[in-house]
């Protein structure tokens, strides 16, 4: 199997574009988790403020939210740009 | 250095199997540690009931096992197979086979430690919710195991079926990625299902009147949970079945093998992060009762939420599956 140059170059952007998703996905996973952790126990504590505490957690998790976004970005410009 | 079919093949069914036994020996190894840490704790705040906590450390402990038990019985799986017609394509398929159950196996059993750990501590505290808080952690612990059962169903698929007729070229990737993406993805879904487990028994020892909330509860996150290891099973199915065209090219391959590894890496951080929303609405249910609508609604906005990466993880593996 002769590799020519190419191809290499593709197949790294393949590879490098699983990669970029699939690692980029877990800080946000977790990072998003752990707010909604914490809204429910601030919703446990003072039931009476949910509306205000569902808008702070999907906030915050919109901003958590923003570096899986960029890796998908990148993951998709490896596959088409690239 | 030229070595024949079949060298090549246990040369990958030997180190799968290592692999197998070696990755799948760390979750449950941890998650017992745990439950028996927790029950030295709850021996010492009320000795007088500590054959209870005993036996009920023991049935926890059983459970967590399991994960390692199918992890074991892959790998002799794997050392004595035998195989009738050697092809280069089998390598690819038992190493994948190898690490699949490895990897599967660590989440689910340091998720089930949990559950077993915190039923112990909570019949320290509530000698008199002993046989509620002891189903609860097998209902919990039972659940945390599907992820393991999910990475055995692959590999044992990857072990017994025949690629044969398959072009070796590119569907060894496709293989090896199959076993990726179950294994990698079941390990946020074993985690994070125990951590809501694990909540739903300290919260029982709690309150133990609000059982049927808290159970309740507690599935919902748990089966939200599990969704990031289901989708790493559709992608290792899509790329066990799909056939191939035959291609030289070390883009094709490696197209296939990024497939798997994004929906897997992309499964684990979103199923520890539904466990953790779950564990928190579990906790604060039995806290507050009252709230347990509330709690249950902003938990699976914030699961869903929490999601979006893994979708994002497997929209990419289709993309490189079907369009590149």
């Amino acid at each position: 199997m002769a590799i020519e140059g190419a191809d290499l170059i593709k197949a790294a952007a393949f590879l490098g574009a699983g990669l970029s998703m699939g690692l980029g996905a877990i800080g946000p996973g977790v990072g998003e988790g752990m707010v909604a952790a914490k809204a429910c126990e601030a919703i446990g504590k003072n039931p009476k403020e949910a509306g205000l505490l569902t808008r702070t957690m999907l906030v915050g998790q919109a901003v958590s939210e923003s570096t899986g976004i960029y890796s998908l970005v990148i993951a998709l410009l490896l596959l088409f740009v690239v | 250095m030229a070595f024949e079919n079949l060298s090549w093949i246990q040369l990958a069914a030997f180190s799968g199997g290592g692999l197998a036994m070696g990755l799948g020996a760390v979750g449950a190894a941890i998650g017992e540690g745990y439950t028996a840490a927790q029950a030295n704790m709850a021996v010492s705040r009320n000795p007088e009931i500590s054959g209870d906590i005993f036996k009920n450390m023991l049935v926890g402990q059983a459970v967590a096992e399991s994960a390692s038990i199918f992890a074991l019985v892959i790998a002799i799986l794997l050392l004595f197979l035998d195989v009738p017609n050697p092809n280069l394509i089998d390598a690819a398929a038992l190493f994948g086979a190898g690490i699949c159950m490895g990897l599967g196996a660590v989440g689910s059993g340091m998720g089930s430690g949990y559950p077993g750990g915190q039923a112990c501590f909570g019949i320290s505290r509530q000698p008199g919710a002993a046989s509620k808080l002891t189903t609860n952690m097998l209902i919990g612990s039972a659940v945390c195991q599907t992820p393991a059962i999910f990475s055995m169903v692959v590999a044992l698929m990857l072990m017994f079926m025949d690629f044969g007729n398959a072009p070796l070229q590119p569907t060894w990737a496709a293989l090896i990625g199959a076993g990726l993406s179950t294994g990698l993805a079941a390990i946020g879904s074993g985690y994070g299902g125990g951590l809501a487990a694990g909540a739903s028994c300290e919260g029982i020892a709690r309150q133990p009147e609000t059982v049927g909330n808290v159970t309740t509860t507690m599935l919902v996150g748990q089966a939200v949970a599990q969704t990031p290891s289901i989708f790493g099973l559709l992608v290792s199915f899509i790329l066990m079945f799909k056939v191939f065209p035959e291609s030289s090219s070390l883009a094709a391959a490696m197209a296939l093998l990024g497939a798997g590894v994004s929906t897997g890496f992309g499964g684990i951080g979103p199923g520890i992060g539904n466990g953790m929303a779950a564990e928190g609405a579990v906790r604060w249910v039995a806290r507050n009762v009252q709230s347990a609508g509330e709690l249950m609604r902003i938990m699976l906005v914030g699961q869903a939420v929490s999601q979006s990466t893994a979708i994002y993880a497997m929209v990419v593996s289709l993309v490189l599956i079907f369009v590149v």
